[in-house]
């Protein structure tokens, strides 16, 4: 795959304090469904939002500094790279970054 | 292509290359015995030796195939089962490539071609495809346009297993009929019926599991079958499966058809060959191996599991896997290339639909002077039958008490000499008990079964410094497979460690991420004045480090020793604790308002009533616990739903203090000897949503007819004659079943309060993180208990009052917290877009 696929976009998901410290929100971007998960180190995280094994939210899901657990049967995953430790399947991650207007910035398409 | 460059790279001899040094290991099949060559291959220094590809059929990592039916039957979930998550490829550096089949060898220019477009160049091949479900010839098994009919299901992978669930758990679907009354049959049988389904299985052999053991056992085990409500229908065949673009029912040979909405077909397994075929190597039932796994005639490729015909056998169990792996893996690594694998003696011990079952060798007497020794107990569903040849045991069937089977399998596999007294074979007639057992145990002799550990192994372990049963458990794999073994691998690390087993640390922390147990924790915590779950894993955790999976058991004990001083900081909670209500499967809430001791009135029933109406409530259920719960709500919709309610929450989604169930009571009842129900409303009132390590679920009776089922609560409370209360503890009826143990017979309903209290505060302060009084109350006992609550021996009766009641005034309804959000979006939906899955509206 590619870094720079012609489907690539930026979106401006608004400020970053709509997602409270060691938490995540759900986003809907592009017609896809993204978490973002704000660290306690204050760093951003986003994976998709539905987990692939029975569909549970995984913006309602508990965080440390690796992963996230799906809220509904404990399946974790990497907020880095979305695989899973559990033998899920894994989530696509999304590169988030924060702006100097502390705005969170999404990326979707060619990750 | 590629190939074209690294076929120069391709040397005969497979010597040293300019980018990697190392040879091409590629396996074909990613399962059991796939996955356990490899594994074999890398405990050989493999990993220098050889840069590894794996294909794999199925887009996960490896799993334990055995376990599916507990799958099924919801024992496990699937991610339980993993027996390798993708991490370990990573790991290991081995290159997979899952959801990939490979189609075509070229042997001779040592190219795999995969379905993916990709050619991959070996020096050395592993085959391990495995075997797939045998559907036998009948009418109506496929649709017109050549896919298997909806509805019909083999029985062999975790999507099998997924969709099975899937199909089963549809609401309009009520009977399921198995073709196959052997091993997997029953427990696809036994699975099915765990969802409620009726379930019958049709088997063509005269009775059950007919190539394991003989009619007589045949017919103990359809009793047990039978007495879980599955129908037998054995000497029957499938002829047909009905119904035109879905299953409808099956016909039968001489028999009326059944309906039915699904069918699974486990009759048995073919070899996955197609791909030896196609690449011409040799195959006659399976691809024909020698004595070191080796495709015949060929120099550099191997096989193995289940995909192999090693002289003339082909074996279909996991145990011949094991040892053929470890050959493998000698040849291919060099490490010992006069291993000879010379076959298997297959002796099955397994768990089917409940009944354990443990078969070997001849299923009864063949010559004239062999023994035939028999016991059968059919109410009990036990069957024990022993074939004995020249005074060495040839053959033994054993249901429903597989006590003495490591003997058993052990003078089958050895031949040893018999007791004299047969019986002594059955059952153990006096002195030598399970330690004696496991001490006489050969060093050879298989523990585990499904991962092939002997003793030997297990002691080695111990000896190699794995002092703890886990640690043992971990180094050889032992137990973690089906786990019948888990006692029996407990009592040989015992007996190998000679009495100085070490308690495995980590099973004591109260939570995983923060290396102290309850107490030291803690006494930490209240030494170091820490306030926050943060400011915990800051001072307590190695490096500093947050655990996701130790934040809510932190957050909860935090808050039980500090009360209204504790920084709650909102990440640290679980969902439910974020939102106050109790999520559901489709990412919805369950909604429970508080009804003290299960009485309501008009206004609260109309307003709920009215609630359900606005909100489009799709379900409104009764709960176990005296309330009214509304299922399906949004999360963005809660606090509107709690501000019309207009109700405290009833603590249904913590782990808390949840409810108290009372009877009537005397004003009404006739035989009510206490008011239970003013009892059981005070008590409420007072604990309502303390927090605790597991929740706890109360009961008042108003006389010992216990119709609110006292005795199997975590605090029942029972009037008696004579104005007194009875107080029984750590009783469960959930899980677990277990009668609550006596702590106290009081004469007022004050003094059942305090001591509830107080009960609840030496739980609180004492139990681990998730245990539940049913497994704290055995363990502390119930006469220590008593000792220091009731007696007051420890001095701390009044200590333990004073911490309750600062939690007790420390309360505040968390449904109040509605019109200011505590955090940005708090009730915000966490599935934008689409609600999925959809929970059916009844």
């Amino acid at each position: 795959m590619s870094a720079t696929g012609a489907a690539a976009a930026s979106h401006i998901l608004g400020p970053v304090d709509q997602v409270p410290l060691g938490e995540g929100r759900a986003f809907a971007v592009d017609g896809e469904q993204v978490a973002v998960f704000r660290l306690r180190d204050g760093t951003v995280r986003a994976l998709a939002a539905v987990c692939p094994h029975r569909g549970g939210p995984i913006a309602d899901g508990t965080i440390d500094r690796q992963q996230v657990i799906c809220p509904l049967h404990q399946h974790a995953f990497d907020l880095t790279s979305g695989c899973s430790t559990t033998g899920a399947e894994p989530l696509q991650a999304y590169r988030v970054s924060v702006d100097g207007e502390q705005n969170l910035v999404l990326e979707t398409g060619g990750v | 292509m590629t190939s074209v460059a690294e076929r120069a790279q391709s040397r005969p001899d497979g010597r040293a290359r300019s980018r990697d040094s190392r040879r091409r290991l590629v396996v074909i099949g990613n399962g059991m015995a796939g996955a356990r060559a490899v594994e074999e291959i890398l405990a050989r220094g493999g990993a220098e030796q050889f840069s590894i590809t794996m294909f794999g059929d199925e887009p996960y990592g490896n799993y334990n195939r055995i376990m599916l039916s507990h799958v099924l039957s919801g024992e496990e979930s699937d991610a339980d089962i993993f027996l390798n998550p993708l991490s370990w490829y990573e790991d290991n550096g081995i290159t997979l490539h899952a959801g990939v089949r490979a189609d075509r060898i070229d042997r001779f220019a040592k190219h795999v071609f995969s379905s993916d477009g990709r050619v991959t160049p070996y020096d050395t091949l592993v085959i391990a495809t495995g075997s797939r479900p045998h559907l036998p010839p009948m009418d109506g098994l496929y649709t017109p346009g050549g896919s298997v009919k909806p509805g019909v299901f083999g029985f062999r992978t975790i999507d099998d297993t997924r969709k099975m669930a899937e199909h089963a758990r549809h609401d309009h679907h009520r009977h399921a009929v198995v073709i196959g009354g052997g091993l997997l049959g029953l427990e696809a049988a036994a699975g099915l019926r765990s969802f409620g389904l009726g379930v019958d299985v049709v088997h063509s052999g005269g009775h059950l599991m007919s190539a394991q053991m003989g009619p007589d056992g045949g017919a103990v085990l359809r009793r047990s079958v039978e007495a879980l409500g599955i129908g037998v229908l054995t000497g029957s065949r499938t002829t047909a499966v009905l119904g035109r673009d879905r299953v409808t029912g099956v016909s039968l040979r001489d028999r009326p058809d059944i309906d039915c909405d699904m069918v699974v077909v486990a009759a048995g397994i073919r070899p996955n060959v197609d791909l030896a075929v196609l690449s011409g190597l040799p195959v006659e039932r399976a691809i024909v191996v020698d004595d070191r796994l080796r495709v015949q005639d060929e120099d550099h490729i191997y096989a193995v599991g289940e995909c192999v015909q090693h002289r003339g056998e082909v074996y279909g169990l996991v145990a011949p896997l094991w040892e053929q792996a470890v050959v493998l893996a000698n040849h291919v690594t060099g490490a010992d290339t006069s291993a000879a694998y010379l076959g298997s003696r297959t002796a099955t011990k397994l768990k089917v639909a409940g009944v354990e079952v443990a078969s070997m060798g001849l299923q009864g007497p063949e010559l004239d002077t062999d023994e035939h020794i028999v016991f059968s107990e059919p109410s009990r569903g036990v069957f024990k039958s022993i074939v004995v040849r020249d005074n060495k045991m040839v053959g033994a069937t054993l249901l429903g008490d597989s006590r003495k089977v490591a003997f058993l399998t052990q003078a089958y596999d050895r031949g040893l000499p018999l007791p004299e007294e047969r019986l002594g074979l059955m059952f153990d007639l006096g002195t030598p008990g399970e330690d004696v057992g496991v001490a006489e145990l050969d060093d050879d002799a298989q523990v585990c079964n499904c991962n092939g550990v002997s003793k030997k192994d297990l002691a080695a372990a111990v000896r190699g410094g794995c002092a703890s049963v886990s640690g043992a458990m971990d180094a050889t794999r032992a137990g973690k497979g089906c786990g019948s073994c888990k006692l029996l691998v407990k009592q040989v690390v015992e007996w190998a460690a000679d009495g100085a087993v070490e308690e495995d640390p980590a099973a004591t922390y109260y939570v995983p991420g923060i290396p102290l147990d309850k107490a030291a924790l803690m006494a930490e915590i209240r030494k170091r004045g820490l306030r926050s779950v943060s400011a915990v894993f800051h001072a307590l955790a190695p490096g500093g480090a947050e655990d996701a999976k130790s934040k809510m058991g932190l957050a909860s004990l935090l808050k039980m020793m500090l009360a209204d001083q504790y920084v709650d900081e909102r990440d640290a909670r679980f969902i439910n604790d974020r939102v106050h209500a109790n999520i559901q499967r489709d990412g919805t809430f369950s909604v429970v308002p508080q009804m003290k001791g299960g009485v309501t009135s008009v206004q609260q029933l109309r307003r709920i009533a009215d609630v359900a109406e606005k909100y489009n409530v799709p379900l409104i259920k009764l709960t176990g616990g005296q309330r009214i719960d509304l299922l399906g709500i949004p999360k963005e919709d809660l606090p509107q739903v709690w501000a019309d309610l207009d109700m405290p929450s009833g603590y249904a989604y913590g782990k808390s203090f949840r409810t108290v169930k009372t009877c009537v009571g005397k004003d009404f009842c006739r035989y009510g000897t206490g008011d239970s129900t003013k009892l059981g409303v005070e008590i409420e009132s007072r604990f309502q949503g303390i927090e605790s390590p597991a929740k706890l679920k109360l009961a008042v009776s108003g006389c010992p007819r216990n119709c609110a089922e006292s005795l199997v609560k975590d605090v029942g409370v029972v009037a008696v004659e004579g104005g007194r209360w009875e107080i029984y503890v750590g009783g469960a009826a959930g899980a677990h079943i277990r009668k609550g143990d006596l702590l106290a017979t009081v004469d007022s309903p004050e003094e059942v309060k305090v001591l509830t209290g107080r009960f609840m505060q030496y739980y609180r302060e004492h139990a681990n993180w998730l245990e539940r009084t049913y497994a704290f109350v055995p363990r502390v006992g119930i006469e220590h208990l008593r000792a220091v609550i009731v007696e007051d021996a420890e001095g701390i009766a009044a200590q333990l009052d004073a911490a309750m009641q600062a939690s007790v005034d420390s309360y505040v309804d968390p449904w109040s917290e509605r019109v200011d959000p505590l955090t940005p979006g708090q009730f915000r939906t966490s599935l934008p877009l689409t609600v999925l899955p959809q929970v059916p509206v009844r």
